[in-house]
């Protein structure tokens, strides 16, 4: 310890996660019900004498969510053990109907893999300690009251069972925000694989360990002495299930962690709950120790031996990697880049548009204009995938002058999302296809002859005047006509 | 492990071993009942000496990734889900309060 004591010195957040991720599988890990909550589903109409844990009912692994787990192990790049195995975590609450857990203790499917963040345009490595398959519980309501002053508990077992990764990371975040930039990324990434869906209810909970040390104990380059981060007692924050939540939970840890240590006081070691309304964390029942969970083999199931499966199961091209092909292959810049690969299925539909027209007409329409009017109407690219066909062609009718840029954009782009009609249609029904170049002659001399008040006005060197005869053209037109060549004929033949 | 050492560690049952088993198992002991299962304790520890006495068996053959393709199957209806259960609500299993 040096001569100052910890109140007097700067501090340091120390942070490390947890993260519950939902694998998208049909059926839950252990047995054969469905995952897929129906809205408004019935309680207890998803379950089986397995994931109800009937005496007698014996689990049998299910093989997509190994598969999901390679996967993910693949893009953590991650060493996947020669063998894994399963153990039973023992503690009490009905939201466990076997009364113990099923879960990967000492031997987990993923070890020592990384995950690489942009945290203010610098790129940070975090380093994932283990990643591990388990079965997630089921849910409890505490009806006529909060948790400690219900009346009665009622258990649902629709959840439980559903596949779950648990991804734990090194103690390598030092802000609250960096924490939010990895859990964003690594939903992304997960998004990529196919193994996981954000628009799910509940398929991200994060636990996050959190302490403070001594500042210039931290080093240059991120690193912290082992005997400094032990012995700095820190709290486990659970119940968050949110990037932003996680980003709130641990600035709110870190103010209230430097005030005690500001006015002498020891932080508690303790597990507190983040209470999202509030926006506080508040201390927890103290909760078992690891030993007190008595973890032992899972003798219901041998081990798994699935190295080998990491050569075998393909993963798609991930985001960073895509990210750049795309600056390289088609000459984006990086704010369309990431636009254009912000999901893999918008990095796919902009692929297909960019195979058929120049990549960067492709990139303004797709990553503008359609992503731009998609998110205006709250809906996703998922919900267009299917008429890439017909975007396709609203593109190439614009790019062959058929119809001009201004209509497709604001007119047919529009009512084929809202109508749901094709653009053919569009333009058939509205009358927008370009109007010819002696319908625009047409307009540009009537303009001029009906108005010669601006025309005037235009000799007299008024610049609002030539601004009137395009819209008196346009109008004419119907808005067909291009208003840059409307522009030069009306200059070419006032200047005659 | 010597059968002394499991000796030991049997007669070494104290009541606060009890008293914290029990609240793992959230089960209530009053004072009375702790001071009898801490002696209890002691014989049923000793009980699984008998398992020194079994000789050791060849295992079985390594069996190894046994798993189910990824295909919904049938399960149980919500009357039958609950059918064993003492006390339900709107088909959810209904208990005490828990915190």
């Amino acid at each position: 310890m040096t001569a100052q004591t910890l109140e007097q010195r700067d501090l340091a957040a120390v942070i490390g996660l947890e993260v519950h991720v939902q694998l998208e599988t049909d059926t839950k890990i252990f047995c054969g019900c469905s995952t897929e909550a129906t809205e408004d589903e019935e309680p207890n109409t998803r379950t089986c004498p397995t994931c109800l844990g009937l005496p007698g009912a014996l689990p049998v692994l299910n093989e997509g969510a190994v598969e999901a787990a390679v996967k993910i192990g693949k893009a953590l790049d991650a060493d996947i053990p020669e063998e894994t195995s399963f153990h039973r975590k023992n503690y009490y609450y009905p939201d466990l109907p076997k009364n113990f857990q099923i879960t990967q203790y000492d031997a987990p499917i993923c070890r020592d893999g990384r995950i690489e963040v942009e945290i203010e345009d610098e790129r940070r490595e975090i380093s994932i300690r283990r990643a591990h398959l388990e079965e997630d519980p089921g849910s409890l309501q505490h009806a006529g009251g909060s948790i400690d002053t219900a009346d009665y508990t009622l258990v649902n077992y629709n959840r439980a069972g559903t596949p779950l990764m648990e991804v734990v990371t090194r103690p390598d975040f030092r802000s609250p925000k960096e924490t939010r930039r990895f859990l964003a990324k690594m939903e992304e990434v997960l998004e990529y694989l196919g193994v996981f869906d954000a628009t799910r209810d509940g398929s991200l909970r994060v636990d996050a360990n959190i302490s403070m040390v001594p500042a210039d104990e931290v080093a240059e380059d991120g690193s912290i002495a082992e005997e400094t981060l032990e012995s700095a007692n820190r709290t486990e924050v659970k119940n968050i299930s949110s990037h932003k939540g996680a980003e709130k939970a641990l600035a709110y840890e870190v103010t209230r962690q430097k005030n005690a240590i500001k006015r002498g006081r020891a932080v508690e070691q303790e597990t507190r709950h983040w209470d999202e309304s509030r926006g506080v964390t508040v201390s927890m029942r103290s909760k078992e120790e690891e030993k007190d969970y008595r973890y032992f083999r899972e003798a219901d199931l041998p081990p798994l031996r699935v190295s080998g499966w990491k050569e075998e199961i393909p993963i798609p091209e991930l985001p960073d990697a895509r990210r750049d092909r795309f600056r390289e292959e088609y000459g984006l810049d990086e704010e369309s880049a990431d636009k254009l690969t912000s999901t893999k299925e918008v990095a796919d539909f902009y692929e297909e548009v960019a195979e058929r027209f120049d990549p960067d007409l492709a990139a303004t329409w797709v990553a503008d204009n359609l992503l731009g009017e998609l998110n205006y109407r709250d809906m996703r690219i998922t919900d267009v995938t299917d008429r890439l066909d017909e975007f396709a062609r609203l593109v190439e009718l614009v790019d062959e002058g058929e119809i001009t840029t201004k209509n497709a954009e604001e007119v047919v782009l529009r009512r084929m999302l809202d109508e749901g009609e094709d653009p053919d249609a569009v333009i058939e029904a509205e009358g927008l296809g370009t109007a010819d170049d002696d319908e625009v002659a047409v307009a540009v001399s009537e303009a001029i002859d009906e108005n010669p008040d601006a025309v005037e006005d235009y000799h007299a060197g008024e610049g609002g005047a030539l601004n009137f005869l395009v819209g008196q053209v346009m109008g004419k037109t119907g808005g067909s006509a291009d208003p840059g060549d409307v522009n030069r004929l009306l200059r070419e033949r006032l200047e005659d | 492990m010597s059968d002394t050492a499991d000796e030991e560690r049997a007669a070494s049952v104290t009541a606060d071993d009890v008293r914290h088993v029990a609240e793992l198992a959230r089960v209530d002991l009053d004072e009375g009942e702790v001071d009898e299962f801490a002696a209890q304790f002691v014989d049923i520890l000793e009980y699984f000496e008998a398992l020194d006495e079994v000789p050791e068996v060849d295992t079985e053959d390594d069996l190894a990734n046994v798993m189910r393709p990824d295909e919904v199957r049938d399960g149980l209806s919500q009357e039958e889900a609950l059918s064993n259960a003492t006390e339900t609500e709107d088909g959810y299993f209904k208990g005490p309060r828990v915190s």
